[in-house]
């Protein structure tokens, strides 16, 4: 039985247009120490798809499909119930470390409260807990005490005291929602190693979410890329990003400058994707990619694509997916 | 060798921290530490290194919106730090900025019409309204907006647009020179592409000047002709884009290269190991010798100078 299997998974939130179905359709499963990334573009809807694996979405949004843990359907949980599994059994690093973290708290006692909550351990096993989760993130004790308050920790520490607190219980499950984009690419790098060991040395299950492709290339085996709210392929991250087949994806890749581009004798201007991302009550009846996508068919316009088998777990939606052909 | 647009001169930037105490002298936060560079007409000069290290200080600098504490900048060979007020003020005309935040830096309570024209003060000669409207729509067609996105406001635009407004507004005094703050960094790539792509053909076709920051060096290596690596307020290398991005020398760039993230998943280059300081730093040390895995001893009472010939320049006493 897979860890988490992700049914049908749809989100409405209340916007300033109405309720706006922000998440459609998501599936994916995972098993123990699986690494998934989920990339896309602001507001593709990765955060909501994060909250929503938390049981943190605002009050007022209407969730549909299954969300299933080890058996059973989260979504169908009361709020105890739920409580007891984000934290423990899912943790979650989140996007902004400086609005996530308490900044008038000192720092150990942040860790320590995530661990009282849930496990049942005394004050004693807690500091011993405490310390051996700052090891653990390369923040000792024994060099960096615990009695610091965020704002005098830099950028990247904030972010290791974020990881010490999301895996403070062994979640089997940990969530990270670009974790290193504020940060600068040294730090990045570091950050990356320390989530990538912690993983695979404890065989929990990681969702690494960010819009940067060179970080989910470099971390997640799997893949599922993102847009206005729907998945648009997904495969591993080896497929889709060295074959990748939906024109988004295309899209995506031909628009980044790569690293090596000033030996090229003439710098070919970077391809960018015409138009811009519909907004939520102004997305297409058909593709949502339609109104920017040169490969689209009539089709296209009058219904969503479903999803076509690339190669093995390599999927796309798309009625019109590149070949190998057209990408020379 | 035709004079450079812009010359920077000896730059050094003292920030006054408060005071701990009542009758303490006020510590310094030295930003800058003797930056010299050129910019030539028609290029792009990129200047890259981690937060904090001195490049929006540097712009601001170049932009003459701060004062250096000691040093000078000469634009078109005029300094710009020993004139009189108002010929400062309409040499501004000739420079202008593009600021990072495609949100804040717009005033949200003015239409695009007031935004876009407010640089146009600064001319010698006034324009009448229909004049000045006039010269703000052509320069919106310019950047790929709309004549008549005048009357709107900035919340009306998505990221992308409102940096078009911000690049319309740099440019409609017709500058030589532009500095470009983390100008793409909020956008989303593909985004970024088209705003990135407006920004060269501009270049070619007025024959602008870039002083481009950033922190993404995939992007600097794609605009820039020269580029700059600043490491705490210091130069550390300096070159052509090519030279430097292919045989970089120091120590620091080498580490920075090699944290980019590949998107090729079947790249794992090699990664940076953690460096375990050797040596303590003092006051006389090289600034990088906590984090150098090459530091020596020679390193630690002395602070190597920019050194290098045909361009490519490096502040390293074991560089290779
Ligand atoms: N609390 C909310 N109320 C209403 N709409 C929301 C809310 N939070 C997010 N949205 C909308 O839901 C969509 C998905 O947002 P989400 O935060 O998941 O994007 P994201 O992919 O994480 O983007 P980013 O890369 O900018 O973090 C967006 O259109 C956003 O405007
Ligand atoms: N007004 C000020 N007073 C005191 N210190 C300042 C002031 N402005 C900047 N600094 C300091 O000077 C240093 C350089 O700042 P600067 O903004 O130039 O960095 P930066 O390289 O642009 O960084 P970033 O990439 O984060 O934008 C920083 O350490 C900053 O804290
Ligand atoms: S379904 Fe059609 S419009 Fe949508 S991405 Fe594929 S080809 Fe383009
Ligand atoms: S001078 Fe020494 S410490 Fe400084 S970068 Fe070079 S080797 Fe490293
Ligand atoms: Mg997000
Ligand atoms: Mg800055």
């Amino acid at each position: 039985m897979a860890l988490l299997q992700v049914q049908d998974l749809c989100v409405t939130l209340n916007t300033a247009h109405g309720p706006q179905e922000v998440i459609s359709h998501i599936n994916f499963s995972m098993e123990a120490g699986d690494k998934m990334g989920i990339v896309g573009e602001s507001g593709c809807g990765k955060s909501i798809t994060a909250l929503a694996l938390m049981s943190l979405l605002p009050r007022d949004s209407q969730t549909r499909g299954k969300i299933i843990l080890e058996g059973r359907d989260i979504l169908k949980l009361n709020s105890n119930k739920i409580c007891s599994i984000r934290g423990n059994r899912i943790g979650m690093i989140f996007q902004e470390p400086m609005t996530a973290l308490n900044p008038v708290k000192q720092i150990g006692a942040q860790v320590s409260e995530s661990i009282y909550l849930h496990l049942k351990l005394t004050r004693k096993q807690t500091l011993e807990r405490v310390s051996e989760l700052m090891d653990k993130v390369g923040l000792p004790v024994s060099k960096f005490g615990l009695n610091l308050y965020p704002h005098q920790l830099s950028g990247g520490q904030r972010q290791r005291v974020m990881i010490a607190m999301a895996i403070a219980c062994n979640p089997e499950i940990l969530i990270a929602d670009e974790p290193t984009t504020a940060l600068d690419v040294t730090v990045q790098e570091q950050i990356l190693d320390l989530i990538r060991d912690l993983a695979d040395s404890s065989g929990m299950a990681l969702i690494i979410i960010s819009h940067d492709l060179g970080v989910i290339a470099q971390t997640a085996e799997n893949v599922m890329v993102m847009y206005t709210g729907q998945s648009v392929e997904m495969g591993s991250t080896m497929d889709v990003f060295q074959n990748m087949s939906h024109p988004y994806t295309y899209g995506l890749f031909s628009a980044i400058p790569h690293v090596g581009s000033s030996v090229q004798l003439d710098r070919k201007r970077l391809n960018s994707i015409p138009g811009q991302v519909p907004e939520l009550h102004l997305r297409p009846r058909g593709c949502n990619f339609a109104d920017r996508c040169s490969r689209a068919l009539k089709i296209c316009k009058d219904k969503e694509p479903m999803a076509t088998r690339v190669a093995d777990h390599h999927q796309v939606w798309c009625y019109h997916p590149l070949t190998c052909e057209d990408k020379k | 060798m035709k004079q450079p647009l812009v010359k920077i001169k000896g730059i050094y930037k003292d920030y006054q921290l408060p005071k701990k105490f009542l009758f303490q002298k006020a510590p310094v936060f030295r930003a800058l530490h003797g930056i010299n560079l050129e910019l030539h007409h028609g290029t792009s000069f990129g200047i890259v290194g981690e937060s904090g290290c001195g490049k929006s200080t540097l712009a601001r600098i170049v932009m003459a919106l701060d004062e250096p504490t000691s040093g000078t900048v000469f634009f078109d060979g005029q300094d710009l730090f020993n004139m009189p007020a108002a010929k400062l003020k309409h040499l501004r005309r000739n420079f202008q900025m593009v600021f990072q935040d495609p949100y804040g830096s717009l005033n949200p309570r003015k239409n695009i019409l007031g935004i876009v024209a407010e640089p146009l003060d600064t001319l010698k000669e006034k324009l009448s309204f229909a004049q000045k409207k006039e010269r703000v729509a052509k320069i919106l067609t310019e950047v790929g907006l709309n004549a008549t996105d005048t009357d709107k406001f900035p919340h009306e635009f998505s990221g992308g647009q409102r940096q078009r407004i911000a690049i319309a507004r740099a440019l409609i005094t017709r500058p030589s020179l532009i500095v470009a703050d983390e100008s793409v960094s909020a956008l989303d790539v593909s985004v970024q592409a088209q705003v990135l792509n407006l920004m060269m053909d501009l270049q070619e076709k007025y024959n602008l000047t870039y002083m481009f920051i950033s922190h993404d060096l995939s992007v600097v290596e794609y605009v820039t002709d020269q580029v700059a690596v600043i490491y705490m307020g210091k130069i550390v290398e300096q070159g052509t884009t090519k030279t430097l991005f292919h045989g970089p020398l120091h120590p620091y760039t080498q580490t920075l290269l090699r944290a980019v993230p590949d998107v090729n998943p079947l790249n794992k280059k090699q990664k940076n190991k953690p460096v375990i300081p050797l040596f303590k730093k003092t006051d006389m040390s090289c600034p990088f010798i906590d984090r150098c895995h090459k530091a020596t001893k020679t390193c630690v009472d002395n602070a190597p100078e920019l050194l290098g010939n045909d361009g490519h320049l490096v502040a390293c006493f074991n560089a290779e």
